[in-house]
């Protein structure tokens, strides 16, 4: 099983800033598969978050098409963009960005809001992605009454309570220690062997990288070098 | 639509928990608001207290006439042969001594204010005997009522109140002769109780004002009558008196009075609000701003901007309702039911209470929403706006 869950072709992307155009795509193409834990490095600036937001739905090319599971998401409305990304895309965050006054099981039934699942399915939902990041004993906390690996694995069953076939990730060990990062990475990795998750995670971070199947290193825009993992 | 109620819900309950980390912001918000609200209930209490207190004072049944143009019953004059002539016309009511009028003079004397120790005006009433009957209101709640033919006088329960030493068997001196106080009266809250009231014969001749009135008062058969003795007036080249009922002269009175206290508290409540307004504006973005990461994490996993601007555009409403609660009930707790005096139309102090309704207070509640609504809608139309991207960015 090979079939294609991205395709971006010939996608341009730039901004103007100050009246000058910044141009960080020209022409990109890429494909990604379904089931495959892509690790992208490159220099700060060289435009990982910037593809990150393209795939996910949250910034739109300039030129060029993104086709996610064979149709078109780059001309969808903003509206469009939203439903599809409640519907395909996990996101994580570097800072986490839980809900400060919500809960660590209210964070989590954030996106099951957006489902029209009754309050009832919505509950076992949440518990389940809590248990699955090992967090089931701590539904009631508030994010400041927890680390930041908690945090982040509350993120993590955020992204993946409402079941997207994607997940995207930006830094998401960036803030965190040694220990802890490669806790939250065998998390990702267990999510991507496990349950067929996509991911897509940037990163600095070599160590981390090791997890993905394959790393793309980005560079001015351009893809410059592919690594397979063992 | 399910899931868009379930959002704002969920955004909404979000915003109104994190009030607590912009306490001190959104406490100024409300506080602002608080008193917009507590100074235009003030005001509108202020005018709806004197419109009650002066517009509920006359009868629909006893006429009022006066010298042509003279307003108010300070101004006119009248002769004693023009008192005649009207208490002869058409429509009067009248007993076994004939018709039921009272010819009465109305002098300014000088009394001292308690609440600022300063000098006013107050009106000295001379009336008789028919004219104590023509107010079915009257009540002598102390002392006795005067004798005719005498310097003895009795106080409104008004003047009593705001005026030094009109107490029960003080002696005073007006026009250079020596006043009894012999009784108080009241008079269901009307203008009257601010007065103080003689026999008409004794003001005439120590205030030297010969066999001349200001105001007569004709008890008429119905209200409709009004309209015979006014065509019988008109008629009359000696008379060409201005004629009005009394429930008409007070309204008349009191219109000035509370366009006044209407057109000060309205502007003055506006510009307040435009003053609370731009502190809720500066809230808001604050607030907006500091949500800017939730906003954005909330759109990225899907939530729509409607949810987001709803969110904000609650936070705004919430706080100007509280603060409008808080000002209505300061409102409440210091004004309703103080006592004021005034000038009144005819340059003479009226005493009445500041009356908070539950309309006014439903007027202090829009003007509080608006400034909550005009407050939230652009900082929640900027939320709704916020690019997505944001949600990426370091705190
Ligand atoms: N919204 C934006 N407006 C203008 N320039 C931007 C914007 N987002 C990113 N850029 C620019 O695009 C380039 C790539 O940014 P980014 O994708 O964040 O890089 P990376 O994540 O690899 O560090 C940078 O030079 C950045 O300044
Ligand atoms: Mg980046």
């Amino acid at each position: 099983m090979t079939e294609n869950l991205f395709e971006l072709k010939k996608v341009s992307k730039s901004f103007v800033k100050a009246k000058e155009t910044i141009s960080i795509f020209e022409g990109l193409d890429m494909t990604i598969k379904a089931g495959d834990f892509i690790a992208i490095m490159g220099p700060s600036g060289s435009g990982k978050t910037t593809l990150l937001n393209l795939l996910g739905g949250v910034d739109q090319p300039t030129s060029g098409e993104i086709h996610f599971d064979g149709k078109r998401i780059d001309n969808l409305s903003e509206n469009g963009l939203a439903a599809w990304r409640a519907a395909n895309v996990g996101f994580i965050f570097q800072f986490y960005n839980l809900m400060p006054m919500l809960s660590a099981a209210k964070n989590v039934e954030l996106p099951l809001l957006l489902t029209g699942l009754g309050r009832s399915r919505r509950k076992a939902s949440v518990e389940a992605a809590l248990k699955l990041v090992g967090l089931d004993d701590r539904a009631g906390h508030l994010p400041k009454e927890m680390s930041g690996g908690q945090q982040q694995r509350v993120a993590i069953a955020r992204a993946i309570v409402s079941d997207p076939k994607l997940m995207l990730c930006d830094e998401p060990t960036g803030d965190l220690d040694r220990a802890t990062a490669d806790e939250i990475l065998k998390m990702l990795q267990l999510l991507n062997r496990e349950f067929g998750k996509t991911i897509v995670m940037v990163t600095h971070d070599p160590e981390a990288a090791k997890y993905a199947k394959k790393t793309l290193h980005l560079d001015k825009g351009e893809f410059v070098k592919e690594e397979l993992m063992a | 639509m399910g899931s868009l109620i379930s959002q704002i819900n969920a955004v909404v309950a979000m915003n109104v928990k994190s009030l607590p980390q912009r306490a001190w912001m959104s406490a100024a918000t409300v506080f602002a608001v608080a008193i917009v609200v507590a100074v235009l209930l003030a005001f509108l209490a202020m005018a709806n207290g004197f419109q009650a207190t002066v517009a509920g004072t006359g009868a629909r049944d006893v006429a009022i006439a006066m010298r042509q143009g003279a307003q108010a019953e300070v101004n006119s004059v009248l002769m004693k042969e023009q008192v005649d002539l009207l208490s002869a016309g058409p429509g009067i009511a009248k007993n076994e001594t004939g018709p039921i009028v009272s010819a009465e003079l109305y002098v300014i004397v000088d009394g001292i204010k308690k609440a600022s120790d300063t000098k006013a005006n107050l009106p000295l009433r001379g009336l008789s005997e028919a004219g104590m009957k023509m107010r079915g209101d009257l009540k002598i709640i102390e002392g006795r009522m005067f004798q005719p033919g005498t310097n003895e006088l009795i106080v409104g329960v008004g003047a009593l109140k705001e005026f030094e030493g009109f107490e029960l068997g003080r002696e005073l001196t007006f026009a250079r002769s020596r006043w009894t106080v012999v009784g108080v009266f009241s008079m269901d809250g009307k203008v009257a109780e601010s007065e103080l009231w003689a026999d008409i014969g004794s003001v005439q001749s120590l205030f030297q004002r010969g066999n001349s009135f200001q105001t007569v008062r004709l008890k008429l058969d119905d209200p409709a009558a009004l309209e015979q003795l006014k065509a019988y007036n008109e008629a009359d080249p000696r008379l060409k008196l201005d004629i009005k009922s009394e429930a008409d002269y007070f309204a008349d009175q009191a219109s000035g009075m509370s366009d006044l206290i209407m057109y000060l508290g309205w502007p003055l409540g506006i510009a307040m609000a435009f003053g609370a307004l731009a502190g809720a504006l500066n809230t808001m973005y604050t607030s907006v701003a500091s949500r800017a990461r939730e906003i954005a994490t909330l759109r990225a996993i899907g939530f729509g901007g409607t949810a987001a601007f709803v969110g904000t555009l609650a936070e705004s409403m919430v706080l100007a309702l509280l603060g409008g609660l808080i000002g209505a009930i300061a409102a409440f707790l210091f004004f309703d039911g103080i006592t004021a005096s005034t000038l009144g139309g005819s340059f003479t102090q009226v005493v009445f209470s500041f009356k908070l309704s539950p309309a006014l207070i439903w007027q202090a509640a829009v003007l509080a929403l608006i400034i909550g609504f005009i407050g939230g809608v652009f900082p929640a139309w900027r939320a709704a706006r916020l690019p997505v991207v944001v949600a990426f960015r370091a705190a």
